[in-house]
């Protein structure tokens, strides 16, 4: 299951209509092992594209440098399906290189831009494989857990 | 020449879970030899028909490898080589 609070689903489905009739697309990080989307990081689709999208080579990179120093990892990897259903594609799932994350998967086909429901849905993909999973949306997260393993071990 | 790779999470079964392994090369090609020999199985996931993989990124010193002559990017003593595979999708 994958649990996200109010502001962090608003702020992916906001991003996603901003973006639309292209694909937008994203992370949420937080601390490595947690599970918990903590930091949504909106990334520039660099295919510019309706039906592709790719984080630009140079973004990446920095990305995975700001959660590497903050010992964070992608919990969620997000993009927008904008004329189909909300649901990887070959190509998704042939690119999905994260079997930790939650693949979310936005459609925006039926309202576009405008106001009203989207399709919000997430995934695992490990090996090829699509598992589909409950999102549950909360107030906010729960108080900060104590992080597995002493921080000073390091 | 010791060069240290940053490896991504995806491909850290091939390095004992390691973040970060060291190599050596004077090439990007010379150095992913060198990591083939030490962690088998590696290279066939960088590479494709004699080339870089398309998703696959590939940075040296923080400039992508596409820029900087693919895999006969020279590398020296000291650099740090970072791999990422591509987050993309359609």
């Amino acid at each position: 299951m994958l649990i996200l609070d109010r502001a962090t689903y608003d702020g992916i489905v906001a991003h996603a209509k901003r973006d639309h009739p292209d694909e937008a697309c994203g992370v949420v990080a937080g601390p490595e092992g947690s599970d918990r989307a903590e930091r949504l990081v909106e990334m520039v689709n660099a295919a510019g594209s309706p039906t592709f999208y790719e984080f630009d080579s140079t973004d990446l990179l920095r990305l995975y440098r700001e959660m590497d120093a903050r010992d964070e990892e992608p919990v969620v990897v997000y993009h927008s399906h904008t004329a189909t259903e909300a649901y990887p594609s070959r190509t998704d799932i042939g690119l999905a290189m994260e079997p930790r994350a939650h693949y979310v998967l936005v459609g925006t086909r039926e309202n576009g831009n405008n106001d009203g429901p989207v399709e919000f849905r997430s995934y695992r993909i490990v090996d090829g494989e699509v598992t589909e999973e409950e999102v549950t949306v909360v107030d906010s997260l729960s108080a900060t857990p104590t992080t597995p393993g002493d921080p000073d071990a390091r | 020449m010791p060069v240290e790779v940053r490896i991504p999470t995806i491909l850290r079964t091939y390095t004992d879970d390691q973040k970060s392994v060291q190599a050596s090369g004077s090439s990007l090609s010379d150095l992913i030899d060198d990591l083939e020999a030490n962690h088998p199985g590696l290279k066939d996931r960088l590479i494709e028909g004699g080339d870089l993989r398309r998703f696959v990124n590939v940075y040296v010193n923080d400039e992508d490898v596409r820029f900087l002559g693919g895999l006969e990017a020279p590398l020296t003593d000291g650099d740090q080589v970072v791999v990422l595979p591509a987050v993309a999708g359609g």
